[in-house]
């Protein structure tokens, strides 16, 4: 990993990169969206409404991937001092703390029709809610202790220790629905295979590809907006020092 | 050992312990973090008359009834474990029916009846198109059989 440690380095691969996942991801999830909407059948019970599940799923997954980027992220800052870990935390925090919220969203429109209510203090959706205000608290914190000097962009490791600290969330929110009784139905995905058909199933695979490498290519795009930002500083203060 | 060392250890240890903490705090949570009691837990812990709870199982098949008000309905809820009966007057959500999940908010009453003041549709983790609807899932197979 620490190949990549040379900001310089780093750019030249994830300049190519970016466009790389960007537009596949892109085309992948819209041609999910697109074919989760007139394709699929509509499901025997809650009818049209199970056409959120191929963004739902995704936003949650999302959601919990960031986190679990961000506690990657933050280990490989405290631990080996990678300075692109402490950027790449910054730049994950922003998207995962909108796929989480987006996840809440469609799952309370979701839930007016089958459940009867927009929302319940239930397993699942409070552990869910946790985390879109950890993701808050960590961008509040990394703008608060910003870094000076070398490191400057990336957060700072008290922010990287709170990313951590976090991660103990995302266990539970996976877990929520097996400890608890919950409204939220259990996993209907399990290494034993899935409870939904393939029928309705298949666009799923399309829009969680789709929006994981659309995920990819802007953290990478604001990674490198971070980098080029440090530039752009450091050459102000050459300049400012004459 | 190296300051890197020195610091992976550290790290692990510590998110060793958080994780033991996560775990064990959960695992203390777990009955006051259940989102409702299921009919099981009523008959073994005992839930007194007029203490507002939910109640969660599954509605039981031909125990929907409709009062002659037209508002009124009374159903069977059971987890397999035990039944309780319960009553509801206002609207139902639409995936409410026999044979599928139901959360009840309200209260029981003295003579072990729960009356209702809310009712929520709970939606299981099967998905499947109307040309199935014939089927059934298999929860221990976790496969889409046709019913007999």
């Amino acid at each position: 990993m620490h190949r990549f440690a040379n900001p310089a380095r780093f750019l030249k691969i994830a300049r190519p990169l970016t466009g790389w996942l960007f537009w596949p991801g892109l085309a992948l999830l819209l041609a999910g969206c697109a074919c989760g909407l007139w394709l699929t059948p509509a499901d025997y019970l809650q009818g049209q409404t199970v056409r959120i599940l191929y963004i739902h799923v995704p936003a949650a997954w999302l959601g919990m991937g960031g986190w679990t980027g961000i506690a990657i992220a933050a280990l490989m800052q405290l631990v080996w001092r990678h300075p692109l870990a402490a950027v790449a935390g910054r730049a994950i925090a922003a998207p995962g703390a909108l796929f989480t919220a987006i996840c809440l969203a469609t799952g309370s429109i979701w839930g007016r029709p089958t459940w009867g209510t927009w929302w319940e203090w239930d397993g699942r959706m409070t552990s869910m809610l946790v985390l879109l205000f950890l993701y808050l608290g960590y961008i509040a914190l990394a703008n608060a202790s910003a870094r000076q000097g070398a490191g400057q962009g990336g957060v700072s490791n008290v922010t990287a220790i709170f990313g951590l600290v976090g991660a103990v969330n995302i266990p539970i929110i996976n877990r929520s629905v097996v400890w608890w009784n919950s409204l939220h139905q259990g996993p209907s995905i399990t290494m034993r295979g899935s409870s939904i058909d393939m029928a309705i199933l298949w666009p799923l695979g399309l829009t969680l590809l789709g929006f994981t490498l659309w995920f990819g290519a802007i953290v990478l795009m604001r990674m490198r907006a971070i980098l080029a930002q440090n530039k752009v500083e450091a050459r102000m203060q050459r300049l400012a020092r004459g | 050992m190296k300051a890197k060392h020195q610091r992976l250890i550290l790290a692990l240890a510590a998110l060793v312990a958080l994780i033991g903490a996560g775990l064990l705090a959960a695992s203390a949570l777990k009955d006051e973090a259940a989102y409702f009691y299921a009919p099981g837990d009523v008959k073994t812990k005992g839930v007194e008359p007029g203490k507002p709870i939910r109640l969660g199982g599954m509605v039981v098949k031909g125990s929907l009834k409709r009062a002659p008000d037209g508002v009124t309905i009374t159903f069977d809820v059971t987890d397999g474990k035990a039944t309780v009966p319960a009553t509801f007057s206002g609207i139902a959500p639409d995936l409410f029916k026999e044979g599928s999940g139901v959360v009840a908010e309200g209260s029981f009453d003295t003579k072990g009846t729960f009356v209702a003041t809310n009712l929520l549709a709970k939606h299981d983790e099967r998905y499947m198109p109307r040309e199935l609807e014939g089927m059934s899932y298999n929860e221990t197979t976790r496969e889409i059989e046709v019913d007999q």
